[in-house]
């Protein structure tokens, strides 16, 4: 078996999560490129039900490790599962979702096995790197681009781990698209024998409560986000009667939420959520790049700003050169009219 | 009385980034950029601080960082910390994060017969939130990630609520562990007023040509409190697992985006310019 690009499937309630369906469709790409087979790894407790899903999106091989102890995710059985797995059959690349769960897992696991990690790639590649090093020129070939907004988002860095296997990156939900096969697909499972020794147990998930976001950020085909420039609570109001009237949900950037105007359910970016809606009207928003990798792909981007010379308005589609407690009340207004 | 290890990070401000903060190759300038006590280890303080208040507990701030980190050392003197440790040495420079890791580990291990290590979720310059998984499994302890609160802690347990992807999960763990807190979970102390006093001109040796060394060795009362440096010696670290050469990711390139105007189209302010603008996205749909 040729040194596979694994994506390790990540289960939330017993359903597999949207990213690591996502992060399989990467994972095909990045296989393709390498002429090597896309796998799976899956953890819990009865996790033959979900093989056909993981083939039909893209997988060619399952690792599956079903177990009793691994019903719930805790991070030292998991740990242990993954990295023998890892051992075992000398993946080139591992990818995990960036969810809560994900990243408790993956740097772990890093650690554990002394590889590189690469946290919330907003894309993935594979190339050539060349190293300078006293006076030598090392070359390595097709080797992981990992590839992150990074500095709180002001400049894009590509991160490569040459010398270290498997090389292995974490990526948010909603980043990569999902590549479901139009025929079902089926392939080899390699079940995993787990011996989980009861020194590891040493976390027990007393109960597990689900609390409704307070916005649901992919249900709307519309959104408004509101930044910085909106200065208090009070003018932000207005994004949430802009985003009432045109039949939106409401979007914020980073400083906003840190700033305490919004919480953070409505973050927009590389650190939140990333949004494709056809209609994203950015207010306030000077555009940092930690921003703009979650709102970029937006079909129709309007840009709402007093500053001129704002990035956001490089990547918008329409631009408002203006204030948003004037501009904001004056759309409403001829929306209004006009629908009547 | 628990002991407690607080893991701290001194970084730069990439929330008030200046004109100044990028170098014309595209590089960061990081010597125009402030820096500051990167937020969520402040709740991890607190964190520390409460079980103090309510347990009673020895807590010792660590971190790792070029000399000038000895501010955030200070700063968490002032807020209550019973000791501090600076982790400084050109060998740990630009360590990723299993490199950071590693030497923190090592330093955790020499002050040894911990309880609780707490550290803060991430740090806002990089976001990675890897350090403190790593730590853990270096030192093979349990871990309880993204904590926004200590539910109930006993000698031998802990229970907390952690942040999920849904909602939260209620977790119950054995000590030692490793926690790591957010945002949400408090609101960081103002510094005490006794221990500002006591503290204020706590200084590390690595930082002493700042000042007049004639001031160490004076005999007053405010003989200083020297904040306790190690450098990789110290902590027995193999050099090679250090800094830049223990790090198995490498920066192929940074760039600074280059946005591309596409179809941009600027509309007037104007009652007319947004008449058109509005007419536009009803006509195609897109509203309305």
């Amino acid at each position: 078996m040729k040194n596979e690009v694994l994506v390790y499937i990540e289960l939330q309630n017993n359903k597999i999560a949207n990213v690591s369906l996502e992060l399989l469709g990467k994972a095909q790409d990045l296989a393709e490129k390498l002429s090597v087979k896309c796998g799976a790894i899956i953890l819990g407790e009865k996790t033959d039900q979900h093989h056909k899903t993981i083939f039909e999106y893209g997988a060619d091989v399952i690792y599956s490790a079903d177990n009793l102890s691994l019903k719930n995710y805790t991070p030292m059985p998991y740990t242990k599962t993954v990295c023998d797995i890892i051992e075992e059959y000398k993946p080139e690349i591992v990818l995990y979702g960036a969810t809560v769960n994900g990243r408790d897992l993956a740097p772990r696991i890093a650690s554990k096995l002394k590889t590189g990690l690469t946290a919330d790639c907003t894309e993935l590649q594979i190339g050539d790197y060349e190293k300078k090093r006293k006076g030598e020129v090392k070359k390595y070939e097709n080797i992981l681009y990992q590839i992150r907004p990074a500095f709180g988002g002001n400049i894009i860095a590509t991160i490569v781990s040459p010398n270290h296997r498997p090389q292995m990156a974490t990526v948010r939900s909603g980043v990569m698209k999902i590549n479901k096969n139009s025929k079902t697909k089926s392939g080899k499972v390699i079940n995993i024998k787990t011996d989980i020794p009861q020194e590891l147990l040493l976390s027990e998930i007393i109960e597990s409560i689900k609390k409704e976001k307070s916005v649901d950020l992919n249900s709307s085909s519309i959104v408004i986000a509101g930044g910085m420039g909106l200065g208090t609570k009070e003018n932000f109001k207005l994004i949430h009667k802009l985003a009432e009237t045109f039949g939106g949900v409401v979007g914020a950037s980073r400083a906003a939420v840190d700033a305490g105007l919004i919480n953070s359910d409505h973050q927009v970016g590389q650190t939140g959520t990333t949004v494709q809606p056809k209609l994203y009207i950015a207010v306030g928003i000077s555009g940092q790049i930690q921003h703009i990798a979650g709102m970029s792909n937006s079909n129709r981007i309007i840009a709402i700003n007093t500053d001129k010379d704002a990035p956001i308005f490089k990547i918008a589609h329409y631009g408002i050169v203006g204030d948003a407690n004037k501009v904001i009340p004056k759309l409403i207004e001829i929306f209004q009219k006009l629908k009547k | 009385m628990f002991k407690i290890v607080v893991l701290v990070k001194q970084v730069p401000d990439t929330k008030n980034i200046t004109g100044d903060a990028m170098k014309a190759d595209g590089t960061v300038n990081r010597s125009a950029l402030p820096t500051i006590f990167n937020p969520e280890d402040l709740n991890a303080l607190e964190e520390a601080l409460k079980i103090k208040d309510e347990f009673g507990a020895e807590i010792i701030v660590l971190t790792m960082g070029p000399p000038n980190a000895s501010n955030v050392l200070r700063k968490s003197l002032f807020r209550g910390a019973d000791d501090v440790i600076l982790l400084s040495d050109i060998k740990f420079s630009a360590a990723d994060t299993l490199a950071t890791s590693y030497a923190l580990s090592l330093a955790i291990k020499k002050i040894g017969n911990f309880d609780l290590i707490i550290g803060g979720t991430q740090a806002i310059d990089g976001d990675t939130a890897q350090v403190g998984p790593q730590t853990a499994e270096k030192l093979k302890i349990n871990q309880l990630t993204f904590i926004d609160k200590i539910v109930k802690l006993t000698k031998n347990e802990i229970i907390v609520n952690r942040t999920t992807d849904f909602g939260y999960e209620t977790v119950k763990a054995k000590l030692p562990i490793l926690l790591t807190i957010t945002g949400e979970a408090n609101t960081p102390r103002p510094y005490s007023v006794k221990q500002t006093l006591t503290y204020k001109n706590a200084i590390s040796l690595i930082e002493k040509h700042d000042y007049d060394d004639g001031y160490l060795e004076s005999d007053n009362d405010d003989k200083p409190f020297i904040i306790t440096n190690w450098n990789h010696e110290d902590i027995n670290a193999d050099v090679e697992s250090c800094g830049l050469s223990g790090s198995p990711t490498q920066v192929k390139k940074i760039e600074n985006v280059v946005l591309e105007a596409g179809n941009y189209k600027e509309i007037e302010n104007s009652e007319d310019g947004l008449k058109m603008l509005i007419s536009e996205l009803m006509s195609e749909h897109i509203i309305g």
